[in-house]
């Protein structure tokens, strides 16, 4: 069980997805085209609100167009990385054929999270980045090289936790039988990431920082690259991923020995 | 399949399709907190209020508009497109043509079996809208107001149950119809006023979205509840809505009659 054999199977499942996904090259075209229609919905009531006001919260326009831009990125990793394998896992649950991972001489959450890759989602982080690019032009100054080096960071610490929530949602398949809606409901308790966390007042505030941490994934991100991001808010954010990835994990594993297999 | 045998059946599928929402209580409990969308846009729009008001929108207004969307949303929402495209795929679609009964009424009938435990949901947000935003911004006032809320949710159920079998039975046209509900939920989402009110819209785009069906699926009953009509405006907005009722159960049920066709042809 060493980090080099894990490595090469994640290699190999990935090759595996880049093949079956370069059978389907129409494809490309649709993703690009609903990528670009879903980053047109988080832009669409983003002019509305500033349509209202030049500022919300201390939040411009400008300012706000980062944060989706880090929500569009974020989305296209989600669904390029995240949800497919892990859809197809709640599958494995409804199937009873969980079984066949769980026999494997693998971690199981290692290969349910690795089975299936959608590469052409990548477009989606193309976006996020032409969001970006956009947003500084507009605003006319560039982000500083620590602001970037820190963002960067705050990515990875996104992505673990991304992936936690997910995984907490997934055991929750293990326990609720119907999981249909699972994803969706995923999907729209990330959403709320796609506004600067300032606007949450209250006891919705604590959840989206504390409970689900939507302001560390996108708000914190945007601080960071417009050099307004205190550097102990950046190590709690690692400090409180790492945390949060070893709950989930906590969780996977009790979620895994209530699983009683289709055969017992 | 005739019309005497359905009604005869229709007591027994509303009792069995209430059952299974008893039944799959939790899965409904995941769907409400999945749609707590309203909830969120409140909480933004509340941040932009403090400024000042927003059209005819201050705090107390914003609370019974979202609170309003969040309580039609568990209403009128329709899972139906979805499970079609499922029943295509799996094949079990031709499971469900051999009973004597449409499939279509019973996909009905299982979505309008789960009313009264969304009622159940929806009473207490109903509570928390009267206490925070005050009866005038929260519910109809008089008896003809209820009654105009009363056509304007049935209106826009049928308009979602239309769109949804619409979508549903283009699964088996193409191969899959994912993406196309992907592109309605987008579409749904910014034009219905599920967001923000439409009439904070541009006026050009205002003219697109009156002409479009979203609006009445969402934005329209909304504005019934919170009063936001007087009744010659509202009885206009309604003829459209029931406009679209009428055309889009026309094409609907022409779509899936010419669709079943095809799907027999499937099996051979």
């Amino acid at each position: 069980m060493n980090a080099k054999r894990y490595l090469r199977l994640l290699g190999v499942q990935l090759k595996a997805s880049g093949l079956l996904a370069l059978q389907y090259r129409a494809d490309f075209l649709a993703e690009g085209l609903t990528s670009l229609a879903w980053t047109f919905t988080a832009l669409a009531p983003l002019f509305v609100v500033f349509n209202a006001r030049p500022s919300i919260e201390g939040w411009t326009f400008q300012e706000s167009l980062l944060v989706v831009g880090w929500f569009t990125l974020l989305q296209g990793v989600l669904e390029g990385a995240i949800s497919p394998s892990l859809t197809g896992m709640v599958e494995h649950i409804r199937k009873g054929t969980l079984d066949f991972v769980l026999l494997k001489p693998a971690d199981a959450q290692f290969l349910v999270s690795t089975q299936r890759f959608l590469p052409w989602r990548a477009v989606n982080v193309l976006s996020g980045v032409g969001l970006f690019v956009y947003a500084f032009v507009s605003l006319g100054r560039w982000p500083s090289l620590p602001g970037i080096f820190a963002s960067l960071v705050l990515l990875a610490t996104s992505m673990l936790i991304l992936y936690s929530m997910w995984i907490l949602v997934v055991s929750a398949a293990f326990f609720v039988v119907k999981v249909d809606n699972l994803t969706y409901l995923f999907t729209s308790i990330f959403d709320a990431a796609r506004w600067p966390s300032a606007v949450f007042r209250g006891s919705l505030a604590w959840v989206f920082t504390f409970i689900i941490p939507l302001a560390l994934m996108t708000t914190f991100p945007a601080l960071a690259l417009l050099g307004r991001l205190p550097w102990t808010w950046l190590v709690g954010a690692v400090v409180g991923a790492v945390a949060f990835a070893s709950v989930a994990r906590w969780v996977w594993l009790m979620s895994i020995r209530h699983y009683t297999s289709a055969s017992s | 399949m005739s019309l005497r045998t359905s009604l005869k059946a229709l007591p027994t599928m509303v009792r069995i399709g209430f059952s299974e929402a008893v039944a799959y209580r939790a899965e409904m409990i995941i769907w409400v907190l999945a749609t707590t969308m309203p909830l969120i846009m409140l909480a933004l729009w509340s941040a932009v209020a403090r400024g000042g008001p927003v059209g005819r929108f201050g705090q107390a207004e914003f609370t019974g508009y979202f609170l309003a969307a969040f309580c039609v949303r568990q209403l009128t929402s329709s899972w139906v497109a979805w499970l079609l495209s499922y029943e295509v795929k799996q094949g079990t679609l031709a499971m469900r043509l051999l009973r004597p009964v449409s499939p279509l009424l019973a996909y009905a009938t299982e979505v309008l079996a789960g009313i009264p435990l969304r009622i159940a949901v929806v009473l207490p947000v109903l509570g928390i809208s009267l206490w925070a935003a005050g009866a005038q911004r929260a519910v109809p006032t008089s008896p003809g107001g209820w009654g105009l809320f009363a056509l304007g949710i049935v209106g826009a159920w049928l308009i979602t149950f239309y769109l949804n079998v619409l979508l549903g039975t283009l699964s088996l046209y193409l191969e899959s119809s994912q993406k196309l509900m992907e592109v309605y939920m987008v579409l749904f989402f910014v034009c219905s006023g599920y967001m923000f009110p439409v009439e904070f819209f541009p006026a050009g785009a205002r003219t697109v979205i009156e002409w479009l069906p979203f609006r009445y699926q969402m934005g329209l009953p909304v504005e019934l509840m919170t009063g936001a009509h007087a009744a010659k405006e509202a009885w206009r907005l309604l003829g459209a809505q029931w406009a679209w009722v009428a055309g889009l159960g026309v094409v609907s049920m022409a779509v899936w009659r010419r669709g079943l066709a095809r799907f027999a042809a499937f099996g051979g």
